[in-house]
């Protein structure tokens, strides 16, 4: 039998590579909250082939200047642009179309929103409300499911490494691409811990099962059955979700696909975290229990 | 045996009524069965404001102004005459949805397929105008037609402002619903003077210009208390007093959030999307054909199945399919092959035991479906905060959030029953006797 436990220095290694540099990211700049938290206005047009000037960032702003004040300009596809700026009303926004109107030439409005700052904030709470309330119920779940501590705690730790390492990938995409974390973000991120708990469950259940069926085995043995069992599994299974996944991140219309990638990320690290890091997590948990008991034992002779 | 020939015939059935509803509008079904015409009834996939495009407004009702007591009916009164003038202008398929929460007061207004927002902001945020106007006496024939004869009332200078509040009351001697008025100390004089040079006319309530009661005056009213009374029903007294009270108790409105989307954006999105979708069903597909075989093969086909109950579940039950639906659903196709994965695995191991297939068959199933179901229940939960089903107002409400998590459930749901029920029967049917002639070719040799 292939002596996976053997390698799980090599696993946890793997999973703080990607962890430390997005919790340094986090740490550093953090997340860039979209204008559902914050509060602003988002505006997306289409410019008409012939513009009477070429279209730029600089160009944009100080023509907007005492308006519309823009914080960021990015092209959204061929001739379309998104700006972002200050919470204005539907009339200002009117007028700013008017200016570009005749700066640049003809254009068509696709989008626009704009969030008052009081509706941030309470979107802001009711996220962290969301999380708090989904990570618990997860939580109670997985101790009631597993009467064994160990196995609760492992559980929701694969959790937590899960969490971390989207958080720090969309962190870092954030830092790089300008890539905003939003409403769909946060959506993303529960279906993650949903995920994450249900690859963990089925290698836990097959664990307890190989241990009932072999009771005279280690636990390392045992969990290296129940790995050898259940890998081929969760990776077709894991293959089909990212199948979808990644064609929807490739071929799927704009508007979704950073929420595509939060879920495939997240699929990814809730498959590999259930084999590779919740289940090495019970066997250290064990041996350290263990030594503990024998540290005991010893000073009590 | 005869058990899985009848479940089969069962998902067949079930299969084929729901092709019919999955259908597009586009293909009509009309056939002549035994010389009577039926037609199947369509169920047309409802669009979200991100797909269709429209506009989303959040309004916060300031009612800094109001008594508390008042300010919940205010706000019902301001939904109402929002409501009256978006069914006026003709936009269809609109809904304003109240939100109350503390101290906060708020209305949702979603608009699809708006093309001029700024008449729609127009319509939505501006307060309700009522005010009573006089019929004039020597204009009046016969003839005349029913807009005419409206064209003829003059204002009297009383408006809603010099209105306190309507109510329901109950008439002690019929027993009738009637509606009460209740003037503020200017609006009683005023109307104490109207009623007294104007006994026996008609004097019309109108709100944003527009007739909502034409009552006549019986007997001058002093004590700035009327009754109006019509053999209204419950229903319509209420009504009235609502509107009514939409022009007694004005609220400020301002716009809060303001969301809106072209019609192109959200098409073409969904175009895209249902395209990558189509590709990713047929790798997934060639996947398990290719790695599982025949019984890959069939797994796809519950996979199919999947996809047309899904969609029809859709319609049905009237989900409203949003972008971030649309990756749910996909993402629950993904999903879906996840319990017939952990079915087949299961199997493999039970056949590398050495017990015969039809026996790993069915453990694999029985075993395998502890684990799916735990599994899922994980799921189910997240979903279920994510849809928010009893509108706690310390969770999101945002509709693209729903979206995603109602197609997740609704996956969920349907792919333990093809993944479980559809497969399960598939294989025993086709399985089991090529399995069968196999044992028997190994007893001859």
């Amino acid at each position: 039998m292939f002596d996976f436990m053997k390698y799980r220095w090599w696993y946890f290694g793997i999973s703080l590579l990607v962890i430390i540099p997005g919790l340094v990211s986090l740490l550093l700049f953090g997340l860039r909250p979209a204008i559902d938290f914050t509060g602003g206005s988002l505006l997306e047009f289409k410019v008409g082939e012939a513009t009477k000037k070429a279209m730029t960032a600089e160009s944009l702003r100080s023509d907007l200047q005492p308006l519309y004040e823009v914080t960021t300009v990015q092209t959204s596809g061929v001739q379309q642009y998104l700006i972002r700026g200050k919470t204005i009303p539907n009339d200002t926004k009117n007028l700013a179309l008017d200016v570009l109107r005749t700066e640049y030439g003809p254009m068509t409005e696709l989008r626009f929103e704009t969030v008052g700052p009081v509706l941030g904030r309470e979107l802001l709470l009711k996220t962290v409300v969301a999380i708090v309330l989904a990570a618990t119920l997860i939580s109670l779940y997985v101790a009631r499911q597993f009467k064994e501590v160990k196995y609760g705690v492992t559980a929701v730790l694969a959790m937590l490494h899960d969490s971390l390492v989207l958080l720090g990938v969309f962190s870092l995409l954030g830092w790089w691409a300008g890539v905003e974390v939003d409403i769909l973000f946060v959506t993303a991120l529960l279906t993650a811990l949903s995920f994450s708990v249900h690859d963990t469950i089925v290698v836990y259940d097959r664990i307890r099962e190989f241990k009932k069926l072999h009771p005279r085995l280690g636990l390392a043995e045992v969990i290296n059955g129940a790995i050898l069992q259940t890998l081929g599994r969760s990776l077709n299974n894991s293959l089909t979700i990212i199948i979808m996944l990644l064609s929807l991140v490739m071929l799927g219309g704009e508007s979704i696909r950073w929420f595509a990638v939060a879920l495939l990320v997240g699929a990814i690290t809730g498959t590999y975290s259930s084999t590779f890091t919740a289940a090495p997590l019970l066997l250290s948990w064990d041996l350290v229990s263990q030594w503990w008991y024998q540290r005991k034992k010893a000073q009590r002779l | 045996m005869s058990n899985s020939i009848r479940t089969f015939f069962l998902i067949i059935f079930l299969t084929i009524v729901a092709s019919f509803i999955a259908l597009p509008k586009k293909v009509p079904l009309n056939f002549t069965f035994w010389g009577r015409e039926v037609t199947v009834p369509t169920f047309e996939l409802k669009q979200g404001l991100d797909i269709q495009g429209g506009m989303q407004v959040v309004l916060q009702a300031d009612m800094s102004q109001l008594p508390e007591a008042d300010r919940a009916t205010a706000l019902i009164s301001a939904q109402e005459i929002i409501s009256r003038r978006i069914n006026l202008y003709g936009i269809n398929e609109s809904v304003i949805q109240t939100s109350q929460y503390g101290n906060r007061y708020r209305l949702l207004v979603e608009l699809p397929g708006v093309q001029d927002t700024d008449e729609a902001l127009r319509l939505v945020g501006t307060t309700a105008e009522l005010d009573f106007r006089l019929e004039s006496q020597d204009s009046v024939t016969a003839t005349q037609s029913a807009v005419a004869y409206l064209n003829t009332f003059q204002p009297t200078g009383l408006t809603g402002q010099q209105l306190k509040r309507a109510g329901v009351q109950f008439d002690p001697e019929t027993n009738e619903p009637v509606i009460s008025l209740e003037f503020n100390p200017e609006g009683t004089e005023l109307f104490a003077k109207l009623t007294t040079d104007n006994t026996n006319k008609v004097m019309a309530i109108f709100i944003d210009g527009y007739p909502v009661a034409l009552p006549k005056i019986n007997t001058p009213i002093l004590n700035g208390q009327a009754v109006l009374t019509g053999g209204f029903t419950l229903d319509q007294a209420k009504q009235l007093a609502v509107q009514l009270n939409a022009g007694a108790l004005p609220v400020p409105i301002t716009i809060l959030e303001q969301r809106t989307i072209g019609a192109s954006l959200g098409q073409e999105s969904v175009q895209r999307s249902l395209r990558a979708g189509a590709i990713g069903v047929g790798l997934v597909i060639f996947f398990m054909i290719a790695y599982y075989g025949w019984q890959g093969a069939l797994a796809a086909l519950a996979l199919v199945i999947y996809a047309i109950l899904t969609v029809a579940a859709y319609k049905v039950i009237g989900v409203t399919l949003t972008l971030p639906g649309i990756a749910g659903l996909l993402l629950s196709i993904g999903m879906a092959v996840d319990s017939t994965i952990l079915v087949f695995e299961r199997m493999k191991e039970e056949l590398r035991v050495g017990r015969p297939f039809n026996q790993a068959m069915e453990l694999g199933f029985g075993r395998a479906w502890s684990s799916i179901k735990d599994a899922n229940l994980a799921t189910i939960m997240t979903a279920l905060i994510l849809i928010n089903p009893l509108n706690f107002p310390f969770l999101n409400t945002s509709g693209l959030v729903r979206g995603f998590g109602i197609t997740l459930l609704i996956g969920i749901g349907i792919s333990l029953f093809t993944g479980i029920v559809v497969t399960r029967t598939l294989m025993r049917l086709f399985l089991k006797e090529k399995n069968q002639k196999m044992s028997k070719e190994k007893t001859n040799v």
